[in-house]
């Protein structure tokens, strides 16, 4: 039985699914001791926290936190962790939570295991956690007073305990220092079609769809069923679609409904980005691609024929 | 202006791995060797600066002595020389990198002057760490920037932007700064004939750092257990596209 620290992100005026899947890991961490959840600035949602696995909610306020400043978030959760004399730091592995908790254990000058997937509590903390995008798996002991972690999204179950949690404001300490990096400005995205990481339906192009030309059954069959256009990393190398529709480890990772991969082979580190799709269709004229094996459904043949077969049957259809 | 860049050698796993060494390391007997995508677009990023501002980018590696092979890759495209730090081949935590990292930069600027950016991936290909940039900055007392898209160098600031709710969040640090880049940050260039052989005799300054004990003990790999499930097959070329539809419309899509 031991403290732990949580750190928790609020999105749209609620804590995020992956703070929640966090503090399901410091509750099992904490194995009856105090659970303390950390908002920084946006207290929106903070008072839900003890129904998530929170015995006490801390909600830090500065003057000079007006938008994202991972130092001034990190000495928070490390002054914070000092006064509380908490076993373990823990927090999601969202970009903003791998970079703070990273940065805590810059500080400490403590080992710091990037999103766990599994966390066995005791002296040594010993948790599993992703490689490779999710393709591997490392088991490792973290060697240390104090354990410093990020839950891999959507791998740690949340942990609804109906139970409820004070919540109590924390007067934040900063130095110039913690608030050198900060966001000074935000740049709106271009409007545009469905988004990749949101979509229903993704429709995608491999190097088998030879071109930038090679594209268009595919954006056409993308338009037939409202989905959005993605592709693989040899698609985006050679410069025939933009990397934000790279589907992947390194590029957007998607849950669809319907994923249809089209001259797509299925290397892992694509696969990595579609663990979340509800079926899958693959399109390629290879019958023992690997991507066999990860499909629900498989056409074999030419996509630049399959795919326009497939519109023109939509349409028909349609009438 | 000087750039140094960090990359790691990991070997190019594309479909199931195996393992070796008591399940503590991928066997690569049958893979390539290659670095990450966010690295290559680090690489790609160094030689742009020193071409629009003239100086030198510097690419550095903490790894065997094969990865000399990724070192000259990487000065093939136009950095201008490399740090080697050779390793019997173990891998080293996120905290021992970064340190080992730390000691090559203070020695390479005591001779050589400051590095205004130092490049690294957002995380490794293959331990998905997410720390090395974090310590590195830490330790030098730079200001860090992790996972960035956009890059824009003037008047001695850096302006960083990264992607956050559906556009791009935006940061300026003053420099010298570290900066973690994602892929997408630009499209590297492939290597020419003539860049390869200029490589082979652009200088590689090894070192053998003392490898620390390990404060994050890898204790084993596992390889997730994925039922492998054949794909059912709808029909073969064009005349497949009916039972396609069918079964679009059985889940409800159409
Ligand atoms: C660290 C790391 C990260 C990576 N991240 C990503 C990532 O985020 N996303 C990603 O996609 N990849 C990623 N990769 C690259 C990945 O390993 C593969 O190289 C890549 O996914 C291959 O793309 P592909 O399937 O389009 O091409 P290929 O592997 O070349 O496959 C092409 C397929 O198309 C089929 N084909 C060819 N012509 C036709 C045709 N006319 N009709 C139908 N089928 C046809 C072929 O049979 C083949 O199966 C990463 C690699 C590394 C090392
Ligand atoms: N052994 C290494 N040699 C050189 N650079 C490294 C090494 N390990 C990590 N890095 C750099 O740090 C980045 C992040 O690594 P990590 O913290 O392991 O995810 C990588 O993309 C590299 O740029």
């Amino acid at each position: 039985m031991s403290a732990v620290l949580c750190l928790v992100t609020v999105a749209d005026g609620a804590a995020d699914e992956v703070s929640l899947q966090a503090l399901g890991a410091a509750s099992a961490l904490a194995s009856g001791g105090a659970v303390h959840a950390l908002v920084i600035g946006d207290a929106a949602g903070a008072g839900d926290l003890g129904a998530w696995g929170a015995t006490q909610v801390h909600v830090a306020t500065h003057a000079s936190l007006t938008s994202f400043a991972p130092d001034a978030w990190a000495r928070i959760l490390a002054d914070l962790a000092d006064t509380l004399d908490v076993a373990a730091v823990v927090g999601p592995g969202s970009d903003a939570g791998n970079t703070v908790l990273a940065r805590v254990a810059a500080r400490l000058d403590v080992p710091f295991a990037a999103n766990c997937t599994a966390v066995v509590p005791g002296d040594t903390v010993v948790v599993t956690r992703a490689r490779w995008g999710g393709s591997l798996f490392e088991e490792a002991a973290i060697n240390a007073q104090r354990a410093i972690l990020t839950t891999q999204p959507h791998a740690v179950a949340k942990a609804s305990t109906g139970g409820s949690a004070a919540v109590a404001s924390y007067a934040a300490t900063l130095d110039d220092a913690d608030l050198a990096v900060r966001v000074v400005g935000h740049v709106a995205a271009a409007k545009g079609g469905v988004s990749l990481a949101e979509a229903k339906i993704v429709v995608s192009g491999g190097r088998g769809a030879g071109s930038t030309e090679g594209f268009a059954p595919i954006e056409e069959l993308a338009g037939l069923l409202g989905a959005a256009v993605g592709c693989s990393r040899a698609v985006t190398i050679s410069g025939w679609r933009p990397h934000t529709d790279q589907v992947g480890q390194t590029g957007t990772k998607i849950a669809p409904d319907l994923y249809i991969a089209c001259g797509i082979s299925g290397a892992t580190q694509h696969m990595a980005g579609v663990k979340g799709a509800k079926t899958i269709l693959a399109i390629n004229k290879d019958h023992e691609a690997p991507i066999m094996t990860g499909a629900d459904y498989a056409v074999i043949g030419d996509l630049a024929v399959v795919v326009p077969a497939i519109s023109a049957e939509i349409r028909r259809r349609r009438g | 202006m000087r750039v140094l860049v960090c990359i790691k050698r990991v070997p190019a796993v594309a479909g199931r791995i195996t393992l070796t060494d008591g399940d503590r390391a991928i066997d690569a007997q049958y893979l390539g060797f290659a670095i990450g995508p966010h690295e290559e677009c680090g690489v790609e990023e160094a030689v742009r600066l020193i071409e629009a501002n003239s100086g030198e980018s510097v690419v550095l590696t903490l790894g065997p002595a094969e990865a000399t092979e990724q070192l000259r890759d990487a000065m093939a495209l136009g950095i201008t020389r490399a740090i080697h730090l050779v390793t019997g081949g173990e891998e080293w935590d996120g905290q021992s990198a970064a340190a080992a990292i730390v000691d090559a930069v203070r020695a390479d600027e005591a001779a050589n002057g400051p590095f205004d950016l130092i490049l690294l991936g957002n995380e490794s290909a293959d331990s998905g760490g997410y720390q090395v940039p974090v310590r590195v900055g830490r330790a030098l007392g730079r200001p860090v920037v992790a996972g960035i898209k956009g890059l824009t160098v003037a008047d001695g600031m850096a302006r960083l932007e990264q992607e956050a709710g559906g556009g791009r969040d935006v940061y300026e640090v003053p420099l010298p700064a570290v900066v973690s880049v994602l892929e997408g940050l630009n499209l590297p260039r492939y290597p020419s004939v003539p860049g390869r052989i200029r490589a082979k005799s652009k200088p590689i300054a090894p070192s053998s750092p003392e490898r620390p004990e390990q404060r994050l003990g890898m204790i084993r790999l596992v390889v997730p257990q994925v039922a492998a499930t054949e794909a059912t097959v709808l029909g073969h070329g064009p005349d497949a596209a009916p039972a396609v539809v069918d079964m679009l419309a059985s889940l409800g899509v159409l």
